[in-house]
């Protein structure tokens, strides 16, 4: 039985309507890949609480969270942009991580500094966004991911605007940053060789279905006919 | 599972719902004070139906000149470029929070009795001639809104692309076909509500018919509630007024509803657009004319004021002072009421959504229309049984300058508290930020701007108000704008010069204090 369920789950936005009915295991790096306007963000919206379900359940740990709001929900989730608060420093930004209200004790500043440190940015508390390049805003917002310990990480392609090697850099961070923490991670691709790179599972979006999770190695050694369409 | 985010809803909703039960009440159930008190419309004489009609027809002359001459006035400022042009249109924003009898004094000086202009009728032999009565009252209202109109067409045409001032030049436009092509359209679109702003300030007009005014033959209503309750102590005719006023505001409202009023509040206006329509030299001399002519009936006035007041500031009697601490005491508290108010009422605006959402909003805009002194005289008549009015002169004046201000207040935050929620309110809600902790962190600091101007429009909007507190004010207890009154009507002109010019710094202190705090380290 999986740690994320989703049960009979449909999604409905005017006529477009999305389809899921599987579970993932804990632990697992999930990529969910398709065509645009497939409705992949839409799936991560639903998990995460931002979009209504108009059918199904979905559960955590066997717990129905369907009608959870966002912040109910044991889930950090990663935009493709709007991540930091601009008139925020980058301390500040990951100290809500911690505690929204910004008071923190001497234990949990030491907390972000090394949260801070662990992405590679000591010494960097002090800045705002618009003083750090588009590789360090990523790794302020996964500081924060990092401290918010929460067990399922999503990512909605916030990685789209860096370059290839400086994205696959950040995924390898945040592969690393759930090995360590024991989350499972759901993100967003439309490039099939980042899903290959981190991804232990794979999640087809076509057609108004949202597929069921299968090993990356063997989808891509024997793609199904939806996902050689979807390749190309 | 607990869930802080319905909570923080729940919370919006029920400060919202307070300040909206709070609005219907100031707007709605002063009235109802009123019509009961009124017994109907037959205690009005006919010189209160004089006063309807003339608060309409001064009401539209004003509107309307006012829009005729921003047309022209806009239309050179537009395709013109010229040192000080941008100051220029800072400085038609002024008017917006110059107080009332402020400008009243810098117009007297100019075209009073013994002002400028008569002054040089005298050199040239010609006869005086007497502001006060209806082109004294117009004159005052074009003084005031003419900036205004300007600033809300120079909008429009800031809207119109720079492209297609390109393309016109490259289909070879004369100014004129420019004008039939580009502008007119734009104008027809803008033009209604620009009218219609100004014949709603208008029609609420207090303190300009109060001081410009001549007698019976120019009053105004909002003027004859006043005169029937201190002068007649008729409260059933001063009821009865204020049941007229209400539905000439009323019915202003409703056409309001059905135009979109245009805000001349936003920036956008001092970037220039590269022109190529500018015509030979003719054009540019009655273009140079106008804007000169424009900025002269600004600015004359307002220099007489700081000229005539500068020497008799420092002896002052002690009375303006005192009544100088009680206005600045009324404005912050009128600021902070309303700051307060209208971010509880922006949110809940937002947690609603849909029509209920914009019933909420309308009604915070409704004041645009209220008049304050029915407001005040619904007060008067709801306090009396219970306790002595006077005793509530400061607090009635800081509620209504409050209520007054929230439609400005309201639609410079509101805007931006919806695009912050579009863009990062998404992002606060997954990281658990809700009520006091999302307000504190997010919300205030990244509305820093528009607070700070609403606070700034709020403050001198408040300290130069002169209105309902003349309803309920004794010798004692008078703010500075009533102390001003007074020494104009004891004809102390020394004492008045130097008091208005307290009054005008104070006000514009208040306004660039505030506004400047909310330029001050804004996040990007």
């Amino acid at each position: 039985m999986g740690v994320l369920e989703l049960d009979g789950v449909r999604i409905t936005q005017d006529d477009f309507t999305l389809a899921a009915d599987w579970a993932i295991p804990a632990g697992a790096l999930v990529a969910v890949i398709g065509p645009s306007g497939a409705g992949k963000s839409t799936l991560l919206g639903a998990v995460a609480g931002f979009v209504p379900v108009s059918g199904g359940r979905v559960l955590w740990q066997g717990f129905d969270i369907t009608q959870a709001s966002p912040s109910g929900r044991p889930v950090s989730i990663l935009f493709q942009d709007n991540n930091l608060f601009p008139h925020l420093s980058a301390f500040e930004n990951v100290a809500l991580g911690v505690k929204p209200s910004l008071r923190l004790t001497a234990d949990e500043r030491a907390q972000v500094e090394a949260a801070l440190a662990r992405v590679g940015l000591e010494g960097f508390g002090a800045r705002r966004p618009a003083q750090l390049s588009g590789g360090q805003q990523s790794r302020v917002a996964l500081a924060r991911v990092l401290l918010q310990r929460k067990p399922l990480v999503l990512l909605d392609e916030p990685f789209a605007a860096l370059g290839p090697a400086l994205r696959m850099e950040m995924l390898g961070l945040v592969a690393e940053i759930c090995r360590e923490t024991g989350a499972t991670l759901l993100m967003v691709s439309h490039d099939i060789r980042d899903a290959e790179a981190i991804a232990d599972h794979l999640v087809l979006v076509s057609d108004g279905v949202a597929q069921a999770p299968a090993l990356t190695t063997q989808m891509l050694a024997d793609p199904p006919e939806a996902l050689r369409n979807y390749l190309g | 599972m607990s869930d802080p985010a319905r909570h923080a809803r729940a919370l919006a909703l029920l400060f919202g719902g307070l300040v909206a039960g709070w609005l219907v009440m100031l707007n709605f159930g002063a009235l109802g004070a009123v019509a009961w008190r009124a017994e109907g419309l037959s205690a009005l004489r006919g010189s209160d139906w004089a006063a309807v009609r003339f608060t309409v027809v001064q009401a539209l002359l004003s509107a309307g000149l006012s829009v005729l001459l921003a047309i022209p006035i806009a239309r050179a400022l537009a395709r013109r470029q010229f040192a000080g042009r941008g100051l220029l249109i800072t400085l038609m924003g002024a008017p917006f929070i110059l107080p009332t009898l402020v400008a009243v004094l810098g117009l007297l000086a100019v075209f009073g009795r013994s002002g400028l202009v008569n002054q040089m009728f005298d050199a040239l032999g010609l006869s005086r001639f007497n502001i006060f009565g209806l082109h004294g009252v117009v004159l005052a209202h074009v003084f005031y809104n003419l900036p205004l109109a300007t600033r809300i067409l120079l909008q429009g045409w800031a809207g119109v692309p720079a492209e297609r001032f390109r393309l016109a030049a490259a289909l070879g436009f004369t100014p004129r076909d420019t004008f039939r092509q580009l502008e007119w359209p734009m104008l027809r679109d803008l033009v209604p509500g620009a009218f219609l702003v100004i014949f709603l300030i208008c029609l609420t007009s207090f303190s300009v018919a109060l001081t410009m005014g001549g007698g019976p033959r120019a009053t105004t209503v909002e003027l004859a509630i006043y005169q029937a309750f201190r002068f007649d102590f008729d409260m059933g005719r001063a009821a009865a007024l204020a049941l007229v006023q209400f539905g000439l505001c009323a019915g202003a409202g409703v056409i309001a509803w059905r135009v979109a009023l245009p805000s001349a509040l936003g920036g956008g206006m001092d970037r220039p657009v590269q022109r190529f329509d500018l015509g030979g030299a003719g054009l540019r001399l009655w273009d140079a004319g106008l804007i000169i002519a424009g900025a002269l009936f600004l600015l004359v006035p307002l220099c007489m004021v700081v000229l005539r007041g500068a020497p008799y500031v420092v002896g002052l009697p002690s009375e303006v002072w005192q009544a100088a601490g009680r206005s600045l005491v009324v404005a912050l508290g009128a600021t902070a009421v309303t700051i307060v108010m209208t971010l509880a009422l922006a949110h809940a605006v937002l947690a609603l959504g849909g029509t209920r959402g914009a019933v909420l909003e309308w009604l915070g805009l409704a004041a645009l229309a209220a008049s304050p002194l029915v407001i005040g005289t619904g007060l008067f008549l709801v306090i009396r049984p219970l306790a002595n009015p006077r005793d509530f002169a400061l607090l009635v004046t800081m509620l209504v300058n409050a209520g007054m201000a929230m439609p400005f207040a309201l639609r410079l935050i509101l805007p931006d508290l919806r695009a912050e929620m579009a863009t990062q309110g998404r992002l606060a809600t997954s990281l658990g930020l809700h009520g006091w902790a999302r307000l504190r962190i997010v919300t205030l600091p990244r509305l820093r701007r528009p607070l700070g101007f609403a606070a700034g429009l709020t403050a001198a909007l408040s300290m130069g108000d002169l209105g309902v507190i003349m309803l309920f004010a004794e010798r004692e207890g008078a703010t500075l704008p009533m102390q001003l009154y007074r020494l104009m009507n004891a004809y102390r002109q020394d004492d008045a010069a130097g008091a208005a010019l307290v009054l005008l710094a104070a006000s514009l202190a208040l306004f660039v204090v505030f506004e400047r705090w909310g330029r001050g380290r804004a996040g990007t």
